[in-house]
């Protein structure tokens, strides 16, 4: 039998690669190519060369996207994971009603990004304007915790749920026998707790990373990159540089810059991967 | 088992990070919907096209601008197949989507044979993809050459709609505020009349001017209609009709008509920000307002259910006190300029320009664009419209005003527009000379800065 399957494995995984390949690997390879082009649509490219990553690399507003997403990461990185794993403690906790909790913590998550950009910019103009400060689009601090907040209010839900899942897992033997060891609370949560919940951090943390570096929709619609693109993520930037002028030419900037992010985000996150997985202990 | 679960997180991480990167290289959503219909449509047309042939077996795939109209295109387009045969498909983009769509759309097999662009900058995108439109049909049933978007001696594009933009009226209750249109003929009889009605405001009940909203869905209304002005008399002035770098002449008459807007308004200057284009419009449907700029487009939004009828409205002519304002007409042009896409087969290239010609002039096709659709067409066939505002420019042409020409089409990108919108919203908030120093940097600096930027090869 396991012969038999190993024999047609090919064919049970050809839909897939098939699919994989049309959807991903060819446009892939596409916007590789089409980064080093001068090119209005994709089928009309002309080569220039590593022109396109000479320019961009002395782009100041590139850069200064740049800076800011990565202010945005930690914060919200930290953030998230934080309340998310202390709301994961208490929920797992003998408490009445956690499951409603849980519902309400998740809730959040279903809703786009586009939309809660826009609910919570209603909200948040109508709070700086009874505070009379200047509005989001003249703001870049409240946009800046603007965004912060839309993300912590979408993504604590998620990360809680994989956290409470962790923290189901962790085997009551060893916190009864730390128990009688005479461990506190404070002990099993550092020394039992959170070394059995590595892998669950390390997921947290990485899609909360690759979130936040990669975030468009709510960036888009809470601040639009306003005021001066002071707000803008690299995301953001990318689009800017492929729609906000005409010619050829920032189509290719556009996609060199998205070349460039992509690199840099697998980086990030295959460090971050390799730093917290080492962490991980086998049960 | 280690290194499957490595691999397993390397494959993870490569695909969830490089969804962005094909992200930009991939159709959009809209597209997709586009490629949806179009199958929709392809299969309807098969069926018809086997009891009847075609004459040349070409057919039509038009990418309208106007989400307003897609339905009177839609119809237009049946006719079209049911009277001749040839198969027209029309596609919708999503507001605002148009440069998208049209990008992933010119990318594929079967691409638009007809598009639009919007003027002089649109085209620096797309004139590679221009048929010289100078030996059509279409071209030659135009009133006036100015209507046609050359590109060196060619024809690349042609209008098919003119619109005009001023301060629409509401006539009653300018009436109860003591004045009539008549009182209006120049900045300084606009200032009066504004400043009167906000100081009698509470009194009154309503405020001179909608607000001037500065949200993505309004500020169009002044980073580039509004604009206009300042960079038309300028033009006027220096007799031009495009420049590499702008002067700046009128931009302090430019402050004094965005002053007039922000505090004789329905709201707090510092709350523009936030406003959007449907703010401003319900304020006036809810005559809280005299005044609204906006153009001859939102004639069907605002007599649609009835609120208004043509009695109750007018459109006046922006002044902003530049030139000769007792000869000056509203601000009418067009940014809608028909394409047609020289990489498409030679019959479907012939198929289209048989349509457009059919549209401009047999009955069917200027009624549904002057009727349905409500446009003025810049072709000799043309139907009266029954557009107010649009009745009213012809008017003022008539007693000899001269229309404001647009020449925002001139402006160099759309980052230039963002740069001065933005400007222009911080001004509101705080009206100090510093805050207006940014926005004639963002106007002259920027236009400078963006027109070498966009123009490098």
């Amino acid at each position: 039998m396991h012969k038999a399957l190993k024999r047609y494995s090919p064919i049970f995984v050809l839909p897939t690669l098939l699919a994989f390949i049309i959807g991903f690997i060819i446009p892939f390879a596409q916007g590789l190519y089409l980064s080093f082009c001068k090119f209005t649509t994709v089928d009309n490219a002309q080569w220039v060369g590593f022109a396109n990553y000479n320019v961009i690399l002395k782009d100041a507003s590139f850069l200064n996207s740049f800076k800011f997403t990565i202010v945005f990461a930690v914060v919200s990185i930290v953030l998230i994971n934080v309340i998310a794993f202390g709301l994961a403690l208490l929920l797992t906790k003998e408490l009445r009603g956690t499951n409603i909790f849980r519902t309400v913590f998740f809730m959040p998550n279903l809703i786009g990004g586009i939309v809660l950009g826009y609910i919570w910019q209603i909200l948040i103009n109508c709070i700086l304007s009874l505070a009379s400060k200047p509005l989001l689009a003249l703001n870049s601090s409240a946009g800046y915790w603007g965004l912060i907040i839309l993300m912590c209010w979408q993504q604590i839900g998620y990360m809680m749920i994989i956290y409470i899942a962790g923290l189901q897992n962790v085997p009551s033997d060893l916190v009864e026998a730390a128990e009688i060891d005479g461990a506190n609370a404070w002990d099993i949560l550092w020394k039992i707790k959170l070394p059995m919940v590595m892998s669950s951090v390390t997921i947290c943390v990485f899609l909360t990373l690759t979130n936040s570096f990669k975030l468009f929709d709510q960036n888009l619609a809470l601040t639009g990159g306003d005021p001066n693109h002071s707000t803008e993520m690299l995301a953001l930037n990318i689009y800017q540089t492929f729609y906000a002028r005409a010619g050829a030419l920032f189509k290719g900037y556009g996609q060199a810059k998205a070349v460039i992010f992509c690199i840099l985000v697998i980086a990030i996150s295959m460090l971050q991967l390799k730093l917290t997985k080492s962490k991980e202990v086998q049960q | 088992m280690k290194n499957v679960k490595k691999l397993l997180a390397l494959g993870l991480a490569v695909t969830m990070t490089a969804s962005m990167l094909t992200g930009c290289g991939s159709s959009n959503d809209g597209a997709a919907d586009a490629d949806a219909k179009t199958d929709a449509t392809d299969a309807a047309a098969d069926t018809a096209a086997d009891t009847e042939a075609s004459a040349e077996g070409g057919s039509v795939y038009y990418l309208n601008f106007k989400p307003e109209q897609d339905q009177q295109w839609q119809d237009l387009a049946a006719k079209y197949t049911e009277e001749t045969g040839v198969d027209v498909t029309v596609v919708t983009a999503a507001s605002g989507e148009y440069e998208t769509t049209l990008m992933s759309e010119m990318g594929k097999s079967g691409a638009p044979t007809m598009f639009q662009v919007n003027g002089p900058v649109g085209l620096a995108n797309w004139k590679d993809y221009c048929y010289d439109l100078k030996d059509s049909a279409v071209y030659g049933e135009l009133t006036s050459d100015d209507f046609a978007l050359k590109d060196g001696d060619a024809v690349a594009g042609i209008a098919y709609v003119i619109e005009s933009y001023g301060l629409i009226t509401n006539k009653t209750l300018l009436d109860k505020a003591g004045y009539s249109v008549d009182d209006i003929k120049s900045f300084a009889d606009l200032k009066k009349v504004a400043e009167d009605i906000t100081a009698r405001k509470d009194e009154l009940g309503f405020a001179a001017f909608t607000s001037a909203g500065m949200d993505g869905s309004s500020d169009w209304r002044f980073k580039t209609h509004l604009a206009n002005l300042p960079i038309y008399f300028e033009y006027q002035a220096d007799g031009i009709g495009t420049t590499k770098e702008i002067k700046g002449t009128y931009l302090n008459n430019y402050r004094d008509i965005w002053d007039l807007y922000i505090n004789n308004s329905t709201c707090d200057p510092s709350e523009l920000a936030a406003k959007t284009g449907d703010d401003s419009r319900n304020e006036f449907l809810a005559s809280q307002a005299v005044f609204f700029q906006n153009g001859s487009w939102e004639y069907g939004n605002l007599t649609a259910d009835g609120t208004f009828t043509d009695d109750d409205l007018a459109m006046i002519p922006i002044y902003i006190g530049v030139g000769d304002e007792a000869n000056q007409g509203l601000c009418t042009g067009t940014e809608n300029y028909w394409c047609v896409n020289k990489d498409a087969d030679a019959a479907d290239i012939q198929a289209t320009l048989d349509f457009m010609d059919w549209c401009v002039t047999s009955d069917e096709g200027t009624k549904a664009m002057g009727e349905d659709m409500g446009f003025v067409i810049p072709f000799k066939n043309a139907v009266e419209s029954q557009n107010l505002f649009v009745k009213q420019d012809k008017e003022m042409t008539a007693e000899g005003k001269t229309p404001v020409s647009w020449n925002f089409p001139t402006m160099p990108s759309e980052e230039w527009k963002n740069g001065v919108g933005q400007a222009l919203t911080a001004y509101a908030a705080d009206q100090t000379d510093d805050n207006w120093e940014a926005v004639r940097s963002a106007f002259v600096d920027g236009w400078k800065s963006e027109y070498e930027l966009v123009s490098q090869e």
